[in-house]
């Protein structure tokens, strides 16, 4: 089976978020990046797991720039064969989509995978935008995936319940909790991960849709009201007058 | 024109679809354009959709049970032929599995996640939110517009627009999709947790499974829907759709009710965004106090209990 998963480099949860004074500019200075983590937890791992079961090989591929090395190998570390990275700052997703489907056209792969969103941009956009390009059958935020054949059966989540789906590979997924458990990369992965393939590739023209004109973070939060426990009708006026959902 | 994609679930408009409406109208109404609302699902609107500011609606026949790919041809038909600015969809499961399916094929740029818009400078910036609901962002668009998905409950709807609308019918005629759907599994009865405007959560302070039985009456009393901590659904006392955060689902309710859980950062990444956040936990310095609005700090086995049967005594007076 011939397998891409599309990884994407976002600041670890717990970082500090800060702007510089054009608001435009994320301030790296004490953010950790780390590989977003749906797509090393659910969509890396479940490619390594169907390289296991079928044979073929794991790509993963990475738009960025050099700096992102860093996940890049800790992918191959996982256990990915090879890695490509398109040289460019993505501007947003449709430049990461095109990118990404560009590279894909030439290429045959059976399934592109991606992580159901990246924890910064939060849009669940590179995965539909990627799948329309190329035209293929797309299924997001899928937590089961099993293959028989030519054929791919998939859980995917919907609002209260799940989706059950069969497709024709190619295709495209985007994988949610339940698709695969989590790998801590070991010492010998560590070790071939350095001498795994790291292709630079160079990036297509792409016409830029949308333009972010800053950030902007929330107001700060009023202080929290604290109720003595054993005042309870304070907290049940509370939930009728303040909150009104009685 | 603005499109505007409105699901029917259950012969309900969803509250989702009024929300990207309302966003719809306030965009049409600082650019001095119309609105049509493109029904789907599985009947006609539950309520006006004038009165939420759609000068037109059509209902699509057989669309209940459309996969992305037919939708997105709907759509971009529905949108190439009225010449379509805008393509307003929620960000449910829905829109994320549409939308950049939609872009890609009208060639437009696509902002999910949103929550706001201004219009104040003419050209229209919209507001999405990102890292995790720490921040946002404003995004301008070119002039061809954008596809734009709404942060399910991140935009109030709003009513009483009082637009004539006029109503039609048509067929779906939908391309046969690459997806074969096998089976649909709803989790019957209450409001689905991504949709829920009250959410009463519970995590590992509670001690045993068996003793949900005090959250699961809350939440009954309020009306609202359950959720739990990640650690609480991994071991197995909650099934797994319950567990909200970083790893489980990102809600963003009007209430959220806070248990017996701590407050950890990827348990707030998924639930900071919630209207209001009451917080009930024994440690007073439990991390969630920070982001409350209201905390009561105690044990919840005396305070949930007292408090249930005081809103039950406070509901049967009123
Ligand atoms: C990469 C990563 C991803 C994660 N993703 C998620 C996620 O998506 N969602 C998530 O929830 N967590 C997630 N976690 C775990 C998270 O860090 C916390 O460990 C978890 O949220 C803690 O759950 P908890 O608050 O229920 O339990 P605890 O941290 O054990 O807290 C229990 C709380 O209950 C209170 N308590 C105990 N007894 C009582 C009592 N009698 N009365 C009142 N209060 C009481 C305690 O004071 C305490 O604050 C993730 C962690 C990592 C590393």
């Amino acid at each position: 089976m011939n397998l891409l998963v599309c990884i994407s480099k976002t600041p670890d949860t717990t970082s500090k978020i800060a702007f510089d004074a054009s608001g435009k500019k994320l301030l790296e200075d004490g953010v950790q990046f780390i590989l977003n983590p749906y797509d090393e937890w659910y969509a890396l791992v479940r490619a390594i797991e169907l390289k296991e079961q079928f044979g073929g090989q794991v790509d993963v591929i990475h738009v960025g720039e050099a700096s992102s090395e860093m996940i890049i190998r800790k992918a191959l570390a996982i256990g990915a064969d090879a890695a490509y990275r398109v040289d460019m700052t993505p501007a947003g997703s449709w430049d990461t989509a095109s990118q990404i489907a560009a590279f894909a056209k030439t290429r045959n792969y059976d399934l592109i995978f991606l992580g159901k969103e990246t924890i910064d941009y939060n849009g669940s956009e590179v995965g539909s935008m990627l799948a329309g390009i190329l035209d293929l059958p797309y299924i997001a935020y899928a937590s089961k995936l099993t293959i028989n054949g030519q054929i791919a059966t998939l859980e995917s989540e919907i609002e209260g319940g799940i989706a059950v789906s069969e497709v024709n590979l190619p295709m495209v997924l985007s994988c949610a909790k339940g698709m695969a458990e989590q790998r801590i990369p070991n010492m010998m992965g560590i070790m071939n991960a350095k001498k795994k393939p790291l292709e630079v590739v160079s990036p297509t023209d792409v016409h830029q849709h949308i333009r972010l004109e800053r950030f902007e973070l929330p107001p700060a939060k009023s202080s929290v009201t604290m109720i003595a426990p054993d005042d309870i009708d304070k907290l049940v006026d509370i939930f009728h007058s303040d909150l009104k959902i009685i | 024109m603005i499109l505007v994609l409105t699901e029917i679930f259950h012969q309900q408009i969803k509250r989702t679809s009024l929300e990207s409406l309302t966003l719809a109208a306030q965009l049409a109404k600082a650019t001095g354009s119309k609105v049509k609302a493109l029904c789907i699902g599985d009947g006609t609107p539950s309520v006006d959709l004038g009165d939420y500011g759609a000068d037109e609606v059509v209902v699509i026949n057989d669309s209940a049970l459309l996969e992305n790919d037919q939708l997105c041809d709907l759509i971009c038909r529905t949108a190439t032929r009225d010449n379509a600015s805008y393509v307003i969809l929620s960000l449910n499961s829905t829109g994320k599995s549409t939308a950049g399916l939609v872009a890609a094929k009208l060639n437009k740029g696509l902002i999910s996640g949103v929550t706001g818009m201004n219009t104040d400078s003419g050209n229209p910036l919209f507001k999405k939110n990102v890292f995790s609901g720490k921040a946002s962002a404003w995004y301008s668009v070119d002039q061809h517009g954008a596809v734009v998905a709404t942060l399910p409950n991140g935009i109030s709807p709003v009513s009483g627009q009082g637009k004539q609308t006029s109503l039609s019918t048509s067929n779906s005629e939908c391309v046969t999709s690459k997806i074969k759907r096998l089976e649909r599994r709803l989790q019957a009865g209450k409001t689905p947790l991504a949709e829920a405007s009250v959410v009463v959560s519970a995590g590992r302070g509670m001690k045993d499974p068996s003793n949900w039985g005090m959250i699961e009456e809350l939440s009954d009393i309020l009306g609202a829907t359950t959720a739990c901590s990640r650690p609480v659904a991994d071991a197995g006392w909650r099934p797994h759709h319950e567990h909200v955060g970083q790893t489980g689902l990102a809600i963003r309710p009007n209430v959220y009710v806070a248990i017996g859980i701590s407050g950890a950062i990827q348990h707030l990444a998924g639930v900071n965004n919630s209207r209001k956040i009451i917080v009930i936990n024994k440690d007073p310095e439990a991390p969630f106090f920070k982001a409350a609005d209201y905390g009561v700090c105690g044990d919840l086995f005396e305070i949930v209990p007292k408090l249930n049967e005081a809103l039950k005594n406070f509901k049967s007076k009123s």
